[in-house]
């Protein structure tokens, strides 16, 4: 059994904490300017312009894209043929989160739901936790704004509402948002399940890169249809009007209970930050 | 863009008069920094009748919690917050003498009103774009409630910084005009 020790990864959840707030990913670079390029208005396409030199300047300082720099949520994909050492997994997660905003110098940014006391470290992180085949670890660190997150809502519907039903509360989703969520946003929506399954497809499905189709062709079609939805709304980036209201849609589904139609809708902003570690 | 409107805090009504919704700013000179918790603590002040820690008189509030200052930069990233938390405490502050906000999204119809019997201005300035905003910062030291850290109120001294009036003191509203331009059928 191959074994891997807590260190490993406290170590790569700290760096990836930090490289998520500092480094864009590459797909959202090609999005922002493809943005600059097509966006009708001028002040939008200004924002993509303010958004392509804030990511240079963040990677090339080291300072975070954002000063929210979210609360953290882990993606952790466990082999089942994996044997962790040297301590507790879930506490090995935490202490990279509170080393990785620490030494990193990125806000902490969580606190007691009703003293509002933070809690000086920015845990305790979201896990979810994965058994899958093999003797791989992956942990996908995802930095989670409050504004975006703020702006997301889960449905339970009657299954008559059908796809009508869904359309509409994903467009309303986001007219509601307006400007608040910083746009251009990425939409992700999880159907079926149940409750907390819904919320969680929603968010799992913004971890996809992002221009690439989705690879089953229904969804594909859905979320183009969607996307020109939303983007039909006129918000535009940081909601001074445009065309680029989203920067994407992603759906993630699976079968649901037979009285039961759940739609979540998980808002992301622009500073779609994620972070994969393979250890 | 059209030229940008230069903006030099403390403000008069007649430097808020001449401003309408979609005109370009850059702001020098001093911002305080407040968020929810740090109005919430004003608020306190008042209701206590005791002095607040800094005069709002023709000042600008920025709705702002930076990360941490990396050794040898004045402060980390330091874009807006969501202003809409600070609705319920923002009329108050207008009656003193507050003259203009700046953060993003959209503000509440009693600020809309108040802006316009208070003549005042919210401002919009680019979410996510934190370490952009960062360089316009010149100066930063905490003022008031440090135990609040990244919401303590933080006196800036800024340079250029960029924003766009999004509601004037005439009832204009850049995020209304702006999404009825661009509209379409779906």
């Amino acid at each position: 059994m191959r074994q891997i020790h807590t260190d490993r990864i406290i170590d790569a959840v700290k760096q990836a904490a930090m490289a998520a707030n500092y480094e864009l990913g590459q797909d959202l670079w090609a999005a922002l300017a493809r943005g600059e390029r097509e966006e009708e208005s001028p002040a939008g396409r200004e924002i993509f312009r303010q958004l392509l030199e804030n990511a240079r300047i963040a990677r090339e300082e080291r300072i975070p894209l954002c000063q929210d720099c979210g609360l953290a949520v882990i993606f952790a994909e466990v082999g089942q043929d994996v044997h962790i050492v040297g301590g507790d997994f879930a506490a090995a997660l935490q202490e990279g989160v509170r080393r990785g905003y620490g030494e990193g110098y990125l806000r902490k940014s969580l606190c007691h739901p009703l003293t509002r006391k933070n809690t000086g470290d920015n845990t305790p992180a979201v896990i979810h936790t994965e058994i899958v085949p093999g003797d791989g670890l992956t942990l996908m660190v995802v930095p989670k704004g409050g504004g975006s997150e703020n702006m997301s809502k889960l449905f339970m519907l009657k299954p008559a509402e059908g796809w009508a039903g869904i359309r509409e509360r994903v467009v309303a989703t986001v007219a509601e948002a307006g400007p608040n969520p910083c746009p251009p946003i990425i939409v992700g929506v999880g159907l079926g399940g149940n409750f907390e399954r819904a919320a969680y497809l929603a968010k799992k499905s913004l971890l996809r890169e992002l221009g690439a189709p989705n690879p089953d062709p229904e969804l594909a079609a859905l979320e183009a249809e969607l996307w020109d939805a939303v983007n039909s709304l006129g918000i535009g980036p940081m909601g001074l009007g445009g065309r680029f209201t989203a920067l994407g849609v992603h759906v993630l589904m699976q079968p649901c209970h037979i009285a039961s139609l759940p739609v979540a809708v998980n808002i992301q902003c622009h500073a779609s930050r994620h972070r994969e570690v393979v250890l | 863009m059209t030229d940008a409107v230069k903006l030099l805090p403390p403000l008069t009504d007649a430097d808020v008069l001449r401003l309408t919704a979609g005109d370009a700013v850059l702001v020098s000179g001093v911002l305080y920094t407040a968020r929810d918790a740090a109005h919430k603590r004003l608020m306190d002040l008042l209701a206590a009748g005791q002095p607040l820690p800094v005069d709002l008189q023709g000042q600008i509030l920025y709705y702002v919690g930076p990360s941490p200052a990396p050794p040898g930069r004045v402060i980390g990233a330091a874009g807006p917050t969501t202003a809409s938390r600070m609705d319920a405490y923002t009329p108050t502050l207008l009656g003193l003498g507050l003259k203009a906000m700046i953060g993003k999204g959209k503000r509440s119809a009693e600020v809309l009103a108040a802006l316009q019997s208070h003549r005042a201005v919210y401002l919009g300035a680019t979410g996510g774009a934190g370490a952009l905003i960062s360089r316009c910062i010149r100066e930063a030291r905490v003022v008031a409630f440090p135990d609040l850290g990244p919401e303590a109120v933080h006196r800036l001294v800024v340079e250029d910084f960029p924003a766009i009036v999004i509601n004037d003191c005439h009832g204009g509203d850049l995020y209304e005009e702006g999404r009825r331009r661009y509209a379409r059928p779906a």
